[in-house]
């Protein structure tokens, strides 16, 4: 009888297991890049297969070189999710050097260089983002016109792979490409919004196809929370801050008006953005106030930086700089622990 | 129904009750031997009053309690005392503690007991000294001694008394089959305890996944004011502080007891423990114990002689010792794992877990935190587990305790939840006891530090005292015989020599060093004087600042506890000696001076007196009464202050003198009113001569 010496509790929840978590964000990715891929084309299934491999890839190296267990960490599955949030997060015809920059950076020095899983203090797949839309800007705004804007037909799959792949002339995507809804709305300067939502890259309450692919993220976003993946709080706020951000932009129509609220919400990354990039627990806040300020603070900068600032888009920064509030908000979040006043904190 | 409240947090884990309970509590038999824990409590150890060799009776008591928090222990059969020895204990750290050892005779006889017949005629506090003699301590695992929970500070009013029916961890049935077999012992067992405390309100919280005890309860409480009160399951709804809060809506402050607001919380087994205390007159020597597990094939409730080893508990549920993976006493969220099966059943053993590998899987390498926050969504106390991890690894203990470590009841639910299977608990537990270190060793140094502090004071005052006498004696000597340079030089060797002395003196025993110095002191200055009074007056204010001194080394000394104490206190009685012995003389001189009326006492106090007849004798001779009387007045009552200052002082320090003391100011008191008296009278037959 040989009996094992550990210490209490010796019962273990038996699905909880950080693969498995990652397995079912991947999971609840799904619809969003299906729909993604509806309306684009294979552009962003070719960029994920690629990123896929060079972020596993990068971070078996990586993980040789620092003598860890290959089997152990990459059973962690977070390369992959790194790799597919930073591929849906690129225009889907973007070249493979562009993504293999961004996986690089994401793996090698935003993840790896700070320690590995855990211990970043950015979120990796929106600092590739980030490197690539401040280094590449023209090829990061290069944008296919979804299904029914589109004056050419979508690529199939093997000439998204050539054109991923460079081994066509690319300049034919010249024919697809166009100004993206939030592009429009930042550079608008003349038209009322009526007007402006003739142009026919708008949907019926976001930008076409955007709205869908939105709703798709949304639902494997309410999927994540019903399994309670993770917490209503930062999503949710997040949400509820654009809005009203968008609701106090918007005067309903005026050529300096912001987007209406909706479009806000069914534009761009902002569901992705809300159940995939703002939950990552790593890098937010971490009680359960402390991530509603995040994910508010987050919701404000994202609608500042569209309406305001140049890039058409903000997620990925405002989610950067809100990563480096995290440690501040958590120093004054702390929860009222049983038996305790309320805290009253200073740094 | 009542409305229950719900605790923050909280685990579902499967709960793999049903197993144990198929069949009703058997008795375990008499095992070869029977070992008894000295500490079986929380508390100070037992200590053993028998022998080896010594014959025992069953409930006879074999270690008796040591201070307030600790409970005493009774034989469980009869037998003989054939070891006292340390042996495993049931601990966390498998260590070893001193235990009695039985060999049981199997004829089981009794020692002689008898129960209270009607214990409402009953003292509460009678009945909780026989619980504290039946040796009785919290049976649902923690093992505080239950009398020290009943003795409720006098003033406070209990609100409610809340049994702990709960028993929320996984696996343990101890108190499930308990109340369905024997709820009426429960609930007069509770009626004992209402009776002793006198709540205003009576509960047993039951944890919903137990509807059979439940109303075995319910019929048993029928016409008592007991309410049983069903509640949605959850682990750890039974902890103490989360039961009141489920219960009450109420949380026990950070730090204190559940007494501080009104509530005393008691387990359904201490209950039946109480009544079989009160009303059999039996002390604690079994309990229900649940065996199971996988690796055991009969998996059910024994009642269990304490002292019992385990393997004997194992054997009678028919255990496979070759499929068990570890062997687990208490649950599997907070029990122990055991070493070997040679470990005896203690009073807080409620469960003995021997689970196959498949069953409790063993836990996985740690993965890194990626702080997903499911242990803060599953702590009872609100915690951010997560954090304190990281602050436990970079061993921050200031973030630790600003995060409350202390507060975390160590329930293992932010281990159960951990998606990268970090031993959580484990944790918490290193850095509360690495914090206890570095306090303890904190306080160990502050304490270092104020003696050396002292000491480095007290012989640089003795230094500069010696530099100053050694100024004063060159400067007397210069003056006397302008001594050749030779016999400065001679001076100063000498007095290095002397510093030396002294300070190997005091390097010996600072007691005895310091009446030395006194002594050499004083028969050095006798003779440089030549003024016989003025020498006095010098030798009582050098005694009075010794005395002074000597009475603050004493306080310094008792307030440290020093082993030197009595030393410094005969050295202040010696010095009060003296220091009478000097006033005595001064005052005879003073006599001899003035009126020559001898007055020696060796009281202090008598002395006063003395010198204050002899002062208004001498004064007496004066031309002005009035004058006379009134300076005689201030005199006494100068002395009158300074008599109530140095009761005071003898207050303080806990002086026999006091009582001396007190006396000399009654004499004194009276005295002054004499005067007062007189002084009137003076003055009013003056003012009659002037009219």
């Amino acid at each position: 009888m040989a009996l094992l010496r550990v210490t209490s509790p010796h019962a273990h929840h038996p699905m909880n297991k950080t693969g498995w978590v990652m397995l079912q964000v991947l999971f609840a990715l799904l619809p969003g890049i299906a729909t993604i891929t509806w309306f684009f084309g294979w552009g962003t299934i070719v960029n994920i297969v690629w990123a896929s491999v060079l972020a596993v890839s990068l971070e078996a190296i990586v993980l040789k070189l620092r003598k860890r267990s290959l089997r152990f960490y990459l059973g962690d599955f977070s390369a992959l999710v790194t790799a597919w949030l930073l591929a849906i997060a690129l225009p889907p015809y973007a070249p493979w050097w562009l993504v293999t920059v961004g996986i690089a950076f994401a793996i090698l020095i935003a993840k790896h260089l700070y320690g590995g899983m855990g211990y970043n203090p950015f979120n990796p797949a929106m600092v590739g983002y980030v490197v690539l839309l401040i280094s590449f800007p023209l090829q990061m705004t290069t944008w296919a016109e979804p299904r029914g804007v589109a004056g050419a037909d979508l690529p199939n799959f093997l000439q998204a792979l050539q054109l991923n792949f460079g081994l066509v002339d690319r300049t034919v995507l010249d024919g697809i490409t166009g100004a993206t809804a939030l592009d429009l709305f930042a550079q608008n300067k003349t038209l009322q919004v009526s007007e402006l939502w003739l142009n026919p890259i708008y949907g019926a309450i976001g930008g076409h196809g955007q709205e869908w692919i939105n709703a798709a993220f949304l639902l494997g976003g309410l999927v994540l929370l019903a399994r309670r993946i993770f917490t209503w709080h930062a999503p949710v706020c997040f949400l509820l801050a654009l809005t009203l951000a968008a609701a106090a932009g918007y005067d309903s129509g005026s050529a300096a008006s912001g987007g209406s609220p909706l479009m806000h919400l069914f534009t761009g990354a902002t569901m992705l953005g809300a159940f995939f990039i703002v939950t990552d627990p790593v890098t937010s806040a971490v009680s359960n106030r402390g991530r509603m300020i995040y994910g508010a603070c987050i919701g404000v900068l994202v609608y500042s930086i569209r309406h305001w600032g140049n890039y058409p888009d903000a997620v990925a920064f405002s989610v950067l700089l809100m990563n480096f509030a995290a440690p501040l908000i958590d120093n004054y979040t702390q929860p009222r622990t049983y038996g305790h006043k309320p805290v009253e904190k200073s740094s | 129904m009542r409305k229950t409240f719900s605790i923050h947090g909280g685990v579902h884990p499967p709960e793999n009750k049903h197993q144990s309970v198929r069949t009703p509590i058997r008795f375990a038999g008499i095992p070869s031997e029977l070992t008894y824990p000295l500490s079986q409590h929380i508390g100070a150890p037992a200590e053993p009053i028998v022998a080896v060799g010594d014959r025992v009776l069953k409930g006879q008591k074999i270690a008796e309690a040591q201070g307030f928090v600790s409970v005493p222990i009774h034989a469980s059969t009869s037998g003989e005392i054939i070891a006292i020895e340390a042996r495993t204990v049931p601990h966390a750290s498998g260590m070893s503690a001193r235990c009695i050892v039985l060999k049981p005779d199997h004829e089981d006889r009794w020692i002689e007991h008898a129960g209270i017949a009607d214990y409402t005629q009953e003292e509460p506090a009678a009945l909780v000294k026989r619980i504290r003699e039946a040796g009785i301590a919290g049976m649902g695992g923690a093992g505080f001694p239950s009398a020290v929970k009943l003795g409720i500070k006098p003033g406070t009013v209990i609100q409610t008394l809340i049994i702990n029916g709960t028993e929320c961890e996984p696996y343990i049935t101890a108190d499930d089959i308990l109340m369905r077999e024997r709820a009426e012992q429960i609930i007069e067992g509770v009626n004992i305890l209402t009776h002793i405390i006198k709540p205003k309100e009576t509960l047993i919280g039951v944890e919903d996944n137990k509807p059979e005890g439940i109303a075995a309860l319910q019929k048993a409480a029928a016409g008592t004011r007991i309410e049983i009160v069903p509640f949605p399951t959850k682990y750890p709804s039974g902890g103490e502080k989360q039961l009141i809060q489920i219960l009450t809506g109420k949380e026990v402050p950070s730090g204190k007891l559940p007494a501080d607001i009104g509530v005393v919380c008691q387990n359904i087994g201490t209950a039946t423990a109480i009544y079989r205390a009160i009303v059999h007159g039996e002390p604690l020597i079994q309990r229900i114990t649940t065996v199971t597990g996988k690796a055991v094939d009969e998996p059910q409730n024994l009642e269990v002689l304490l002292g019992t080893p385990l393997h004997h508990v194992l054997a009678t549920a028919g255990f496979q010792a070759d499929k068990a993976d570890r062997l687990i006493v208490g649950g599997p969220m907070m029990g122990f794992a055991m070493p070997h099966d040679a470990i005896p059943v203690v009073k807080t053993t409620n469960c003995v877990l021997a689970p196959t590998a498949r069953e409790l899987p063993p836990p996985p390498p740690a993965q890194a935190c990626i702080r997903c926050g499911m242990c803060a969504e599953a702590c009872p106390v609100s915690l951010l587990p997560q954090q304190m991890y990281w602050f436990a690894m970079a061993k921050n203990s200031d973030a630790l305790q600003e995060h409350h470590l202390f507060d975390c009841i160590e329930c293992g639910a932010c281990s159960y939840v951990c998606p990268s299977s970090i031993p959580l608990v484990q944790y918490y537990r290193a850095s509360k006891a690495d914090i206890r270190l570095q306090e303890q060793e904190k306080r160990k140094a502050d304490y270092s530090k104020q003696r050396y502090e002292a000491r480095q004071a007290r012989l640089q005052k003795l230094e500069d005292e010696k530099e100053a006498k050694r100024k004063a004696r060159q400067q007397a000597a210069a003056n006397q015989t302008s001594a050749p340079a030779a016999n400065d030089a001679q001076a100063i060797i000498q007095a290095a020599v002397e510093r030396t002395q002294a300070k190997k003196q005091t390097a010996n025993d600072p007691a005895a060093a310091a009446i030395e110095r006194a002594q050499a002191k004083r028969d050095g200055r006798a003779p440089t004087d030549d003024n016989p009074l003025e020498t006095a007056r010098l030798a009582v204010a050098s005694t009075e600042k010794r005395l002074q001194t000597a009475r603050e080394k004493l306080a310094q000394a008792e307030a440290e506890g020093s082993d030197k104490v009595d030393a410094f206190r005969t050295g202040v009685e010696k010095t009060e000696a003296k220091l009478s012995e000097a006033r005595a003389a001064l005052a005879r001189l003073e006599h001899q001076t003035t009126s020559a009326t001898p007055a020696a006492s060796d009281d202090p106090v008598q002395a006063i007196i003395e010198r204050a007849k002899a002062k208004r004798a001498g004064l007496a001779d004066d031309e002005d009464p009035i004058a006379k009387l009134e300076r005689l007045l201030a005199s006494t009552e100068a002395r009158l202050q300074a008599t109530q200052e140095k009761i005071a002082l003898a207050e303080s320090e806990g002086s026999d003198k006091v009582d001396a003391l007190k006396t000399g100011l009654e004499k004194l008191n009276e005295k002054h009113q004499q005067l007062t008296a007189e002084l009137n009278t003076a003055r009013a037959s003056q003012t009659t001569e002037g009219q």
